[in-house]
C-alpha cells in the first residue's frame, strides 16, 4: 500500500486545478457555496469543454476516448472536480450505456454511439423499470418480436429520468417467454423519436419534472440496435448495474455537499447568535458524517483498485451502495437542520439538469429542501437499500 | 391517575376525523395546495359548526371552552388528513394571546368572532423564539415598525396578533396604513405562511403582555405542532402498511418480506408511544404548569424527530411511488417538515430545555 502523492501526481492536479479553474462556466464557478444544480445548457457547454480536452471519459479505455490516467489520477481529477463544484455530467451515456457498448457492442454499434456520448451531444436515457417491475427487474414485460430486419416493441417503462430530454433510451425489453425469466431478456437500443414512442411526465417530490413513463406501441426498432446476442441482456445489465453502483456511492457529490454545509454553517447563527459552525453539537453531527463519508471515500478507491487490477466487483458495490446512500441522506439532513427555518420557502432546481430559480432568504438555502426531498430517493434507485442488504447477505456473507 | 381519553374527547375525535374523512379527502387537498393562499372558507365554516374554531374560547365568548388536550387531539386529526386550514394561529394561538394578555373589550370585540369561524387571525411570534435576517418589531407608541417573518395563518387574516422585541402582543388589522405583506411560499402547501412588514403601522397593545404570555402562546403552538406530527405520522404508517399489503414483487406482497415488516414495526414502534408525550404535554399546559413548558419543548423536539424518521421510511416503503404525487405522499412529507422547523427546530429547542432544567447557560 502507497498512499502518498508522487511529485508527478503534484503536475498531474496542478495541471488538472488550472485546466478547471480557467473554463468551469462562471455560473458554476461563482456559487460554490450555493449547492446550486445547473441547468442543461451549463451541463453541455461543460461537457463539450472537457471533451475538447480530452477529459470526458477518464474511465474509458484509450481506445474509445478515455485518458488512459491510473487510479491515482482518476482519483485527483475527482477530487478537483468536486473541490471547484463543476456540474456532475450525465451518467446515462458516460457511467451506464458507454461501458455496455465497448464491452458487449459491435464494431458499428461502436462506432455509431460511443462519439456522440464522448462529446455529449447525444443524451441518453435508462429504460430498465417498470410498474410491474421495480425491485424485481427481471420480471420485466416489454416485449421485443422479431419481424424480419425489425424488432416490434410494446410495453411500457417507468421511473425514467430525463426521458423527455434524451435523444437514445437504451432498455431491458423480453424476446423469449423462458422458464428462467432472466433468460428472455434482451438489450436494446431505442431512438426516442421512433414512432410509437411516447413520454409522460412524473411529477416528484420536488415538484419538478425529471421522471417519467415512456410508453411503446408497435415501435420499429432495426435488429442492428440489438446489444451482443439475444436473449443475453440480463448479463449486460447485471455489469452495467455494478458498474452504476460504483459511481453509486456518490463520493464527489457527497463531498461537495459537505463543503456546502460547511459554508452554510459559516454563515448560520445558532440560538445564541454565534456561528453555527462553532456550536459542538453541530461540529460532532457534521464530523460523524465525514468520518464516514472518508471510509466510504476510501473504500471506493480500493474497489477501484481492483478493479483497474481486473478483479470483478462483484457484491462489493452493495456496500457502496449503502453507505453512499446513507451519507447522503445524512448530509441532506444535516444542511436542512443547518438552515432552519429556511428550508421552508421552496427553492427550485436542485436536481442535476434542473433550472435555478430564486428563493426565498439566504441564497445558499435555496435548495436545501429540494436536495433533500430527491435525496430520499438515493435509497431506492439503482436497487432500494433492501435489495442490496440482501446482496450482502446472500452474495458476501452466504446467509 | 387516569392516562386516556375521556368518552366524550373520543366522541370529538372521531366527530372530527369523520368530517375531514368527507370533506377534505387528498383531492380536495391537492385543490388547495394549487392556491396555497386562499383559505377553505367552506371548509372552515363547517368545522365552526364542530365548534372547531372556539374550542379553547370560553362558553362566555361563544366557545366550547375545552382544554389543550382536546385541541390537541383535534389536531392530531387535521394532520392525519393534511387539512388545509388555519386552525394552529386561529384557534390556538391568537385566542390564548387574547385570552392571557387581552383587555376585556378586545376579548369582547374579537373573541365571539373568532369563535363563530367569522374571521382568521394570523400570528406572528417567530423573532420570540430567535431573530434571523435583522427580523423583529419594535413598538412605538401605539405603531410598531419592523419585520415579522413566518407569520401562522398569514393568508386572507382579518387580525394579526404580533409582538414585538419586548413581549408585547398587539392587534394590527391587515389593511393598516405601512403594512406590507408577502406570502411565503412553503414547502407545505397545505398551511399558508407569510411576512409582515411594518412601517409605523397603527397597532392596539394587549395591555397584560408579559414574556410569559408570549411564552405560553408558543409552547401552546408547539404542543399543537407536535399533535400535527402525530396525527401525520399515524397516517403515512396506515399508508405504508397498506401498499405493502397491495404491492408485488417476486410473486408476493413487498408485506411478507421481512426487511419491508421491519421498516413498518419500527415506524409504529417509533411514533406509539410519543403518543402519550404529546397528550401529556397538552395536559400539562392546562393542568400542570410546572411541566408546561418543558414537555412543550420535549413533545415539539421528539416528535420532530419521530416524524422525520416515520416520514422517511413510510416513503422509501413505497419505492419509486414515494417520490411523486401519484399517491400524495409528499403531502405528509413535507407537513412534518414544515412542523419540524415553525416554533423552534429541534436543535434550538432541546437547548431550550436544558436551560429550563439548569444544564446549559
Ligand atoms: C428518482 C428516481 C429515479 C429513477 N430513475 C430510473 C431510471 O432512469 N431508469 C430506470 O429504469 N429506473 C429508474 N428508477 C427506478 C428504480 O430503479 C426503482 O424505483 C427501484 O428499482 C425500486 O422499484 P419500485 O419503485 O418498483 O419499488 P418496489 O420494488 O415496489 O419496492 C417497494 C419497497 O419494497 C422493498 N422490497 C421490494 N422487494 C423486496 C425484497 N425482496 N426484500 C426486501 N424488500 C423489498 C423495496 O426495498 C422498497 O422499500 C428511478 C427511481 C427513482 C426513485
Ligand atoms: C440475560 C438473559 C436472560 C434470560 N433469561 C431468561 C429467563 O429467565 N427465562 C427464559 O425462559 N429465557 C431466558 N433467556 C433466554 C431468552 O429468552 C432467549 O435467549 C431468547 O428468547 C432468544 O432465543 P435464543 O437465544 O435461542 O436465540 P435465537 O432464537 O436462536 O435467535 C438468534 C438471533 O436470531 C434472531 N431471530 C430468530 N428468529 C427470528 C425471526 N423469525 N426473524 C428475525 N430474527 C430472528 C434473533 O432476534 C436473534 O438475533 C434469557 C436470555 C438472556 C440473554
Amino acid at each position: 500500500m502507497n498512499i502518498d502523492f508522487t511529485p508527478e501526481d503534484e503536475a498531474f492536479r496542478d495541471e488538472v486545478r488550472g485546466f478547471i479553474a480557467a473554463n468551469l462556466p462562471r455560473e458554476c464557478a461563482d456559487s460554490p457555496a450555493l449547492g446550486v444544480m445547473t441547468d442543461k445548457s451549463v451541463v453541455k457547454r461543460w461537457h463539450k469543454t472537457l471533451y475538447e480536452k480530452g477529459w470526458a471519459a477518464p474511465a474509458w479505455p484509450e481506445e474509445y476516448g478515455g485518458t488512459g490516467w491510473n487510479a491515482t489520477q482518476r482519483f485527483i481529477f475527482n477530487e478537483e472536480i468536486a473541490r471547484a463544484n463543476a456540474p456532475r455530467l450525465m451518467p446515462f451515456g458516460l457511467t451506464m450505456v458507454g461501458p455496455v457498448i465497448y464491452t458487449f457492442g459491435n464494431a458499428e454499434q461502436k462506432s455509431r454511439h460511443l462519439q456522440g456520448i464522448l462529446s455529449g451531444d447525444v443524451w441518453w436515457c435508462q429504460g430498465y423499470s417498470e410498474p410491474g417491475a421495480g425491485s424485481d427487474l427481471a420480471s420485466l414485460k416489454t416485449t421485443a418480436a422479431r419481424d424480419g430486419d425489425h424488432y416490434v416493441v410494446n410495453g411500457q417503462k417507468i421511473w425514467t429520468s430525463y426521458a423527455h430530454e434524451a435523444d437514445w433510451i437504451f432498455c431491458l425489453v423480453r424476446t423469449e417467454q423462458s422458464a428462467r425469466r432472466q433468460e428472455g431478456i434482451s438489450f436494446l437500443l431505442i431512438d426516442m423519436r421512433t414512432p410509437g414512442v411516447e413520454v409522460r411526465p412524473i411529477i416528484s417530490i420536488a415538484g419538478l419534472h425529471h421522471l417519467n413513463e415512456v410508453f411503446f406501441t408497435d415501435v420499429k426498432v432495426p435488429v442492428q440496435n440489438l446489444i451482443g446476442e439475444e436473449n443475453k441482456g440480463w448479463t449486460y445489465a447485471k455489469y452495467l448495474l455494478v458498474h452504476e453502483r460504483t459511481s453509486i456511492g456518490g463520493v464527489p457529490e457527497s463531498k461537495k455537499k459537505a463543503a456546502h454545509i460547511r459554508a452554510i454553517a459559516r454563515a448560520e447563527r445558532n440560538a445564541d447568535g454565534g456561528a453555527l459552525m462553532d456550536d459542538p453539537a453541530f461540529q460532532r453531527k457534521l464530523a460523524e458524517i465525514e468520518v464516514r463519508l472518508t471510509s466510504l471515500e476510501y473504500m471506493n478507491l480500493r474497489i477501484l483498485a481492483d478493479a483497474a487490477a481486473g478483479k470483478a466487483v462483484g457484491p462489493q458495490s452493495s456496500l457502496l451502495k449503502i453507505v453512499g446512500s446513507e451519507v447522503q441522506q445524512a448530509l441532506g439532513e444535516l444542511a436542512v437542520e443547518a438552515v432552519g427555518y429556511y428550508i421552508e420557502p421552496v427553492g427550485q432546481g436542485a436536481l442535476p439538469g434542473g433550472a435555478n430559480a430564486r428563493g426565498i432568504g439566504p441564497a445558499h438555502a435555496w435548495n436545501v429542501w429540494a436536495d433533500y426531498g430527491y435525496g430520499r430517493a438515493a435509497s431506492i434507485y439503482g436497487g432500494s437499500n433492501e435489495i442490496q442488504h440482501d446482496v450482502i447477505a446472500k452474495a458476501i456473507l452466504n446467509l | 391517575m387516569e392516562f386516556a381519553l375521556s368518552e366524550e374527547q373520543r366522541m370529538l375525535q372521531d366527530s372530527v376525523r369523520r368530517f375531514l374523512e368527507q370533506n377534505s379527502p387528498l383531492d380536495k387537498v391537492r385543490l388547495a395546495a394549487g392556491n396555497t393562499h386562499t383559505v377553505q372558507r367552506s371548509l372552515w365554516a363547517g368545522a365552526s359548526e364542530l365548534g372547531i374554531p372556539g374550542m379553547l374560547i370560553p362558553e362566555d365568548f361563544g366557545g366550547m371552552g375545552l382544554g389543550f388536550l382536546d385541541a390537541a387531539i383535534v389536531y392530531e386529526m387535521f394532520g392525519r388528513y393534511v387539512a388545509p386550514l388555519p386552525f394552529l394561529g386561529t384557534a390556538v394561538m391568537a385566542p390564548l394571546a387574547l385570552m392571557l394578555a387581552g383587555s376585556e373589550a378586545q376579548q369582547e370585540k374579537w373573541l365571539p368572532k373568532i369563535a363563530a369561524g367569522e374571521i382568521i387571525a394570523g400570528v406572528a411570534v417567530t423573532e420570540s423564539i430567535g431573530v434571523r435576517e435583522g427580523a423583529g418589531v419594535k413598538a412605538g407608541k401605539g405603531t410598531l415598525t419592523g419585520k415579522a417573518l413566518f407569520v401562522v395563518d398569514w393568508a386572507e387574516a382579518d387580525l394579526y396578533i404580533v409582538a414585538d422585541s419586548d413581549h408585547g402582543f398587539h392587534l394590527v388589522l391587515p389593511d393598516a396604513k405601512g403594512l406590507s405583506r408577502r406570502a411565503l411560499n412553503t414547502i407545505d402547501k397545505t398551511r399558508s405562511v407569510g411576512e409582515l412588514v411594518f412601517d409605523q403601522v397603527a397597532a392596539e397593545p394587549l395591555p397584560r403582555s408579559s414574556a410569559d404570555a408570549v411564552a405560553r402562546v408558543i409552547d401552546a403552538g408547539r404542543v399543537m405542532l407536535a399533535a400535527d406530527t402525530l396525527g401525520a405520522g399515524q397516517m403515512m404508517i396506515e399508508k405504508a402498511v397498506a401498499y405493502a399489503g397491495e404491492r408485488k414483487q417476486f410473486g408476493r406482497v413487498i408485506g411478507s418480506f421481512q426487511a419491508v415488516k421491519h421498516l413498518c414495526a419500527e415506524m409504529a414502534a417509533a411514533l406509539e408511544p410519543s403518543r402519550s408525550l404529546v397528550w401529556y404535554a397538552a395536559h400539562a399546559l392546562d393542568e400542570v404548569p410546572d411541566d408546561a413548558r418543558l414537555m412543550a419543548c420535549h413533545a415539539k423536539s421528539h416528535l420532530s424527530e419521530v416524524g422525520r424518521f416515520v416520514a422517511r421510511t413510510a416513503t422509501e416503503v413505497h419505492g419509486g411511488m414515494g417520490f411523486t404525487d401519484l399517491l400524495g405522499l409528499h403531502y405528509w412529507f413535507k407537513r412534518i417538515g414544515f412542523d419540524r422547523q415553525l416554533l423552534g427546530g429541534p436543535e434550538l429547542v432541546r437547548l431550550e430545555a436544558a436551560r429550563l432544567q439548569g444544564w446549559a447557560a
